[in-house]
C-alpha cells in the first residue's frame, strides 16, 4: 500500500533535522499568548508580548531612515517625479538620487526582473561604496544581490556541500541559520580536529563579526589568524558582516575581512571569501565558480528590486552637503547612541541578577547572559523533558511576556546556559522590562534555589 | 590539497542545473547589447521590460506604505486618490512596524486572510489562511516544496515535456529524478492520460519511486489551457497514484480563447468531493509577476496547501522560518492583486481601463505571433491559449543540423544564435524546455509592445526564409 507522498516520514531527514530557534517553539507559544491576550485581555499579569527573540528593529518601534524611504517611494512610483507638487513633499536629494536611481534601471522599469546578480548600476554603487569603506578596490561583478542574506547563505551551503563527509566550522554559539542551513543541506557542523579525526572533510569556516549571538567585535590580530588559519587550511571564509554599523564600544571599530586579508597581501590566488552583508558578496572566486553561483542565482531570476535599491542606498547614504545630510546623520546617530545606551542598561541589569553573568555587547543587537542555574531548576527541567535554559525562557514569557531565546538554540558550551536578548525594545520601555525581569528572577532564585 | 570553493570540489548537484531562461542565448544577447546592438529580449516573461507600464493604484498605495510620512502631510489629498491612501493605511495596520520590519514566515496573516477570501470567490470553497503561504516570488514556493518532496535521486518528479525549467533546475539541484511526460503538440500540446501512465510505470520500472506530479496551467512554454476533464483526470490518477500535484498557475490571468476559461485544480478537487477532495494532495502556486500586472521585480507569490498533513505543513513552516520573512513590499503587491479596486471605488474606472488594455492587447498579440509564425517556412506554431509565450516548432532541414553539429551547437541553439546576430530577437532554444527527439523548437514571449509586433514578425520571417533557403534540401516539407 503506497503511503501517500507528503507524510512526515517520507520528508527529506534533512528537514526533519534543521531546526531555527529564533522562531521556534518559545516564540509559537508567545503568540499564543498574544492572541489570548487579544480576545481576553487582563487574563496575564502583563499587557503586552514583547519580542526580543529576534533581531527586528522596526517591529519594535524604530524609525526607518526618512531619506531612504523617500528614495524607494519615489522609485516605486515614479509618476511623483513628473507632479510639481513633489518638490514640497520630498527632500531634493531624494528625488535626484530616485532619477538616478532610474536612470541605471534598463527601461526605468522598477517592476521588471533585473539581471540576476542584481542591477548593474546599483552593484557598482555597492562596490563603490565598498572601496571607500575599505580603502581596497571593489569589482560590481563580485556582488550579488539577494533577498536578505538567508538566500545567499543558502546558496554558499549548496556549493560547499556534496554530502554529510562535507563540514563547515561554525562558532559556538552561532546564530542557528549556519546550523540549519548546513543540516538543510547535507552538511556536518563541525570542530576542525574533531571533524577530520570522523573523516569529515572541512570546507569552510563561519565567522559572525559582530558577532551574533555574543555581541564581540573581533580584534584585528584575531581576524589575521583567522585568515592565515583559512588559507592554510585551504577553507572558504564565509563573513557574515550584517552587523557591521552596530558598534557600542569606542576601542573597537569594524574592519571588514576583505580589508584584512587585503592588507595582509592576499588576493584571489590565496583564499576565497563571501561577505555577507544586507547586500552579498563573493569574492575572489574563479570564473568557473562564479559562473555556477550565476547560474543558481538565475533560477530564482533575481532578488526583489526594492531591497536592490536600499541596498545601494545603504552603500551610499547623504554626503555632506546633501540637503538630507544633517537628519540623515542625526536619525543614524540617534538610533545607535540608542542602542549603545539600550545595551548598556540591559547588561547591567542582567548582571545585577543573582547567578547572572552578562559578558558587554560590543556590537550586533543581543545579550547573551549566561545562567548558573541552581540544581533543583535543572532537575525540573530534566523533569519536563526540556532544557533548563528553555524552562527559564517559558516561565520568564509566562510571567512578564518578555519572549527571548534559550540558549540551546545558538550552541553553548555543554552543561552552561544561556538565553539570547535583543536590545531593541524601546527606550522608555527598558525600565519597565528590567524591574519585571528583576522581579521574575528573584521569583525564580526564591522557587529553585538550593 | 584544494581549497574549499575550487571547481573540482564543490556540490556536483549544482554543476547538473541548467536553465536556459537566463543561460547561453541570454548571455550572448547581452554580451551584442553592450557592443551597442539592439536586441529584443524575448527570453523571459517579463512585461515591465518590454514597456508594459505598471497599474497605477497599486504603485501609489506601496510608495505610500514605503513613506508612511507622506500619510501625515496635509497635501497628500492631492497627490493620491483617496483610495489609495485609505489602502495604504490598511496594509500598513496589518504590519507590526511598517515595510520594514519582518513579517510572519508565513507572510503577515491579514495579506493571508485577502488570498484565501480571493480564493473563495474565485472557486466557491472557503480557503484557510493558515494554509498559505507567501513566499519572494513562487519560484520560491516551488523550490520549498521540490525540497521537502525529494529524499534522493530514486525520489522522481512527474514534469510536463515542455516544462518551465525551473522544475528540471530544482530536481538537479536537489538531487531528484526528472520523471518526463509529454504532451501532444499535434493536439495543441494537451495531455494525454496514457502517456503519464506510461512514463510513471517506466519510471517505477526503473526503481524510482515517483512522489508528486507537476502541471503548469495556462502552460508554460506551450500555452495550452487544460479542460475541466482533463484536470479530473489527472487528480483522479494523482489519487490512484498517491502523488501530490503541484499545480503551477501562475498565469491564470492570461488566457486568450473562450472555449477554455482558468478553472483552478483546487476547485475542480473540491467539486469531485470525497475520497478525492480529501486524499489528494494538491499544492497550488500563484504570482504577482504575470497576469497582467507582470510586477516580476517585486518577487510576490504564494502557495496554498490542500490536504497536506499538519506534521508537513509544521516542518515546511519551519524551514520557511529560517529565512526569517518574505518581501513585505511583495507581499503588499500580492494583497493589492487578489483585492483590487471595486466597483464604486475612486480608482476603479482607471484601474479596469488599465488592465483590459493589457489583456485584450495579450489576446491581440498572441494571435498576431501565432500567425506570424504560421506564415513562414516550415515552421508551424499552435496558438497561444494563455500564458505569455509562444512556441513555434522549426523544422530544420537536416543540412542545418549538420552545420549546428559542425558548430558544437545543439540545433536550436544553433538556429536561435543566428536568429540573435541576424535580427537582434533574443530567444530561448527549445532545447531548454525539452521536446521530442529530433524536433527542434524556440520560445519567444508575446510581451514585445503591439506596434512593435509587425515589424519584429517581418524581421523572423525575413530570417527564416533566408535561413530556410539556405539549408533546405529543396524537397519541401510538408506543414504537418
Amino acid at each position: 500500500m503506497l503511503k501517500s507522498s507528503l507524510e512526515a516520514q517520507n520528508l527529506i531527514i534533512n528537514i526533519i533535522k534543521c531546526e531555527y530557534a529564533v522562531r521556534g517553539e518559545i516564540v509559537i507559544l508567545a503568540q499564543r499568548l498574544q492572541q489570548e491576550l487579544q480576545s481576553n485581555p487582563g487574563s496575564r499579569p502583563f499587557d503586552e508580548i514583547l519580542y526580543c527573540n529576534i533581531g527586528n528593529p522596526q517591529s519594535l518601534g524604530q524609525l526607518p531612515i526618512t531619506f531612504f524611504r523617500e528614495v524607494l517611494a519615489l522609485c516605486d512610483h515614479p509618476a511623483l517625479l513628473d507632479k510639481d507638487q513633489t518638490h514640497g513633499l520630498f527632500s531634493s536629494d531624494a528625488i535626484d538620487r530616485a532619477w538616478k536611481i532610474l536612470d541605471v534601471m534598463p527601461g526605468r522599469a522598477t517592476g521588471a526582473y533585473s539581471h540576476s546578480q542584481g542591477i548593474k548600476g546599483l552593484r557598482d554603487l555597492i562596490a563603490a561604496g565598498i572601496a571607500a569603506r575599505d580603502g581596497f578596490p571593489a569589482n560590481a561583478d563580485d556582488i550579488f544581490l539577494t533577498d536578505g542574506a538567508s538566500p545567499a547563505v543558502h546558496m554558499m551551503m549548496q556549493l560547499l556541500l556534496r554530502s554529510e563527509k562535507d563540514g563547515i566550522l561554525c562558532p559556538i554559539p552561532q546564530y542557528p541559520l549556519y546550523s540549519a542551513s548546513i543540516a538543510l543541506h547535507g552538511g556536518t557542523l563541525k570542530q576542525l580536529e574533531d571533524a577530520r579525526s570522523k573523516g569529515v572533510t572541512v570546507r569552510a569556516l563561519v565567522v559572525i563579526n559582530p558577532g551574533n549571538p555574543t555581541g564581540q567585535v573581533l580584534a584585528e590580530d584575531n581576524q589575521r589568524e583567522i585568515v592565515d588559519f583559512c588559507k592554510k587550511e585551504g577553507l572558504v571564509i564565509l563573513a557574515d558582516e550584517v552587523y557591521q554599523e552596530n558598534i557600542y564600544v569606542d576601542n573597537k571599530k569594524f574592519h571588514s575581512f576583505k580589508k584584512i586579508a587585503r592588507s595582509m597581501g592576499y588576493g584571489e590566488e590565496d583564499i576565497a571569501l563571501v561577505s555577507f552583508q544586507s547586500v552579498s558578496k563573493a569574492d575572489w572566486f574563479t570564473a568557473e565558480v562564479r559562473e555556477q553561483i550565476y547560474k543558481i542565482a538565475s533560477v530564482n531570476l533575481c532578488s526583489n528590486i526594492s531591497g536592490q535599491i536600499l541596498a545601494s542606498l545603504v552603500m551610499n547614504p547623504p554626503q555632506e552637503g546633501d540637503e538630507s545630510f544633517e537628519s540623515y546623520v542625526d536619525e543614524k546617530d540617534g538610533i545607535l547612541l540608542s542602542l549603545a545606551r539600550r545595551a548598556k542598561t540591559l547588561e547591567e541589569a542582567f548582571n545585577s541578577l543573582e547567578g547572572v553573568t552578562c559578558n558587554r555587547a560590543e556590537g550586533a543587537m543581543y545579550l547573551f547572559p549566561r545562567l548558573h542555574l541552581p540544581h533543583k531548576a535543572i532537575e525540573a527541567a530534566k523533569a519536563a523533558k526540556t532544557a533548563p535554559d528553555a524552562l527559564y525562557a517559558r516561565r520568564l514569557l509566562d510571567a512578564t511576556g518578555i519572549v527571548v531565546v534559550p540558549g540551546s538554540g545558538f550552541g553553548q558550551v555543554p552543561g552552561t546556559w544561556h538565553i539570547r536578548c535583543t536590545i531593541l525594545p524601546q527606550e522608555d520601555k527598558i525600565p519597565a522590562i528590567v524591574s519585571r525581569l528583576k522581579e521574575f528572577h528573584e521569583a525564580f532564585m526564591a522557587e529553585f534555589r538550593d | 590539497m584544494s581549497r574549499g570553493l575550487d571547481y573540482e570540489v564543490i556540490n556536483e548537484n549544482v554543476k547538473r542545473v541548467a536553465y536556459a531562461v537566463r543561460g547561453e542565448l541570454y548571455l550572448r544577447a547581452s554580451e551584442l547589447q553592450k557592443e551597442g546592438k539592439k536586441i529584443i529580449f524575448t527570453n523571459v516573461g517579463n512585461p515591465h521590460a518590454l514597456g508594459q507600464k505598471p497599474l497605477t493604484f497599486p504603485r501609489q498605495v506601496v510608495a505610500l506604505c514605503q513613506a508612511p510620512f507622506l500619510l501625515d502631510d496635509p497635501h497628500v489629498g492631492m497627490m493620491f486618490p483617496s483610495d489609495a491612501i485609505e489602502r495604504a493605511r490598511h496594509y500598513l495596520s496589518l504590519t507590526s512596524g511598517g515595510l520594514g520590519a519582518y513579517s510572519d514566515s508565513r507572510g503577515l496573516p491579514g495579506i493571508r486572510k485577502e488570498v484565501a477570501e480571493f480564493i473563495e470567490r474565485r472557486d466557491g470553497y472557503p480557503s484557510d489562511p493558515e494554509l498559505i503561504y507567501l513566499t519572494d516570488g513562487a519560484s520560491k514556493g516551488v523550490m520549498q516544496m521540490l525540497n521537502t518532496i525529494i529524499r534522493n535521486d530514486k525520489d522522481g518528479i512527474l514534469v510536463p515535456v515542455p516544462q518551465y525549467p525551473l522544475y528540471s533546475a530544482a530536481i538537479s539541484l536537489f538531487g531528484g529524478s526528472l520523471v518526463p511526460y509529454h504532451l501532444e503538440e499535434t493536439a495543441n500540446w494537451g495531455l494525454d492520460i496514457n502517456n503519464l501512465r506510461q512514463s510513471l510505470n517506466e519510471a517505477r520500472m526503473n526503481g524510482i519511486t515517483v512522489r508528486a506530479m507537476v502541471i503548469i496551467n495556462p502552460g508554460n512554454p506551450t500555452g495550452q489551457c487544460l479542460s475541466e476533464a482533463n484536470i479530473r483526470e489527472i487528480l483522479k490518477f494523482c489519487y490512484q497514484q498517491k502523488l501530490v500535484l503541484l499545480a503551477d498557475e501562475v498565469y491564470q490571468q492570461n488566457i486568450y480563447q473562450d472555449e477554455r476559461p482558468f478553472i483552478s485544480s483546487r476547485k475542480i478537487l473540491l467539486g469531485m468531493g470525497p475520497p478525492f477532495s480529501k486524499e489528494v494532495q494538491l499544492v497550488s502556486f500563484h504570482t504577482v509577476s504575470k497576469g497582467y500586472w507582470g510586477e516580476c521585480g517585486q518577487r510576490g507569490g504564494y502557495f496554498e496547501m490542500t490536504n497536506i498533513p499538519l506534521k508537513t505543513v509544521d516542518e515546511i513552516y519551519k524551514v520557511a522560518s529560517i529565512s526569517l520573512s518574505p518581501n513585505v513590499p511583495g507581499q503588499i503587491f500580492l494583497g493589492l492583486m487578489v483585492n483590487p479596486p471595486k466597483p464604486g471605488d475612486i480608482s476603479y474606472s482607471k484601474f479596469v481601463t488599465e488592465s483590459k488594455a493589457i489583456l485584450d492587447s495579450l489576446r491581440k498579440r498572441a494571435h498576431i505571433m501565432t500567425n506570424g509564425f504560421n506564415s513562414c517556412r516550415n515552421v508551424v506554431c499552435n496558438f497561444t491559449e494563455g500564458a505569455m509565450y509562444s512556441f513555434p516548432q522549426i523544422k530544420l532541414p537536416p543540412k542545418a543540423i549538420e552545420a549546428a553539429k559542425k558548430a558544437g551547437k545543439v540545433p536550436d541553439v544553433f538556429y536561435c544564435l543566428k536568429l540573435l546576430e541576424a535580427t537582434g530577437i533574443s530567444t530561448v532554444p527549445g532545447s531548454g524546455f525539452g521536446q521530442k527527439e529530433g524536433v527542434f523548437h524556440l520560445r519567444t514571449t508575446i510581451l514585445p509592445a503591439e506596434e512593435d509586433m509587425p515589424a519584429i514578425m517581418d524581421s523572423f520571417k525575413k530570417f527564416n526564409d533566408e535561413f530556410m533557403e539556405q539549408y533546405d534540401d529543396k524537397k519541401g516539407y510538408s506543414r504537418m
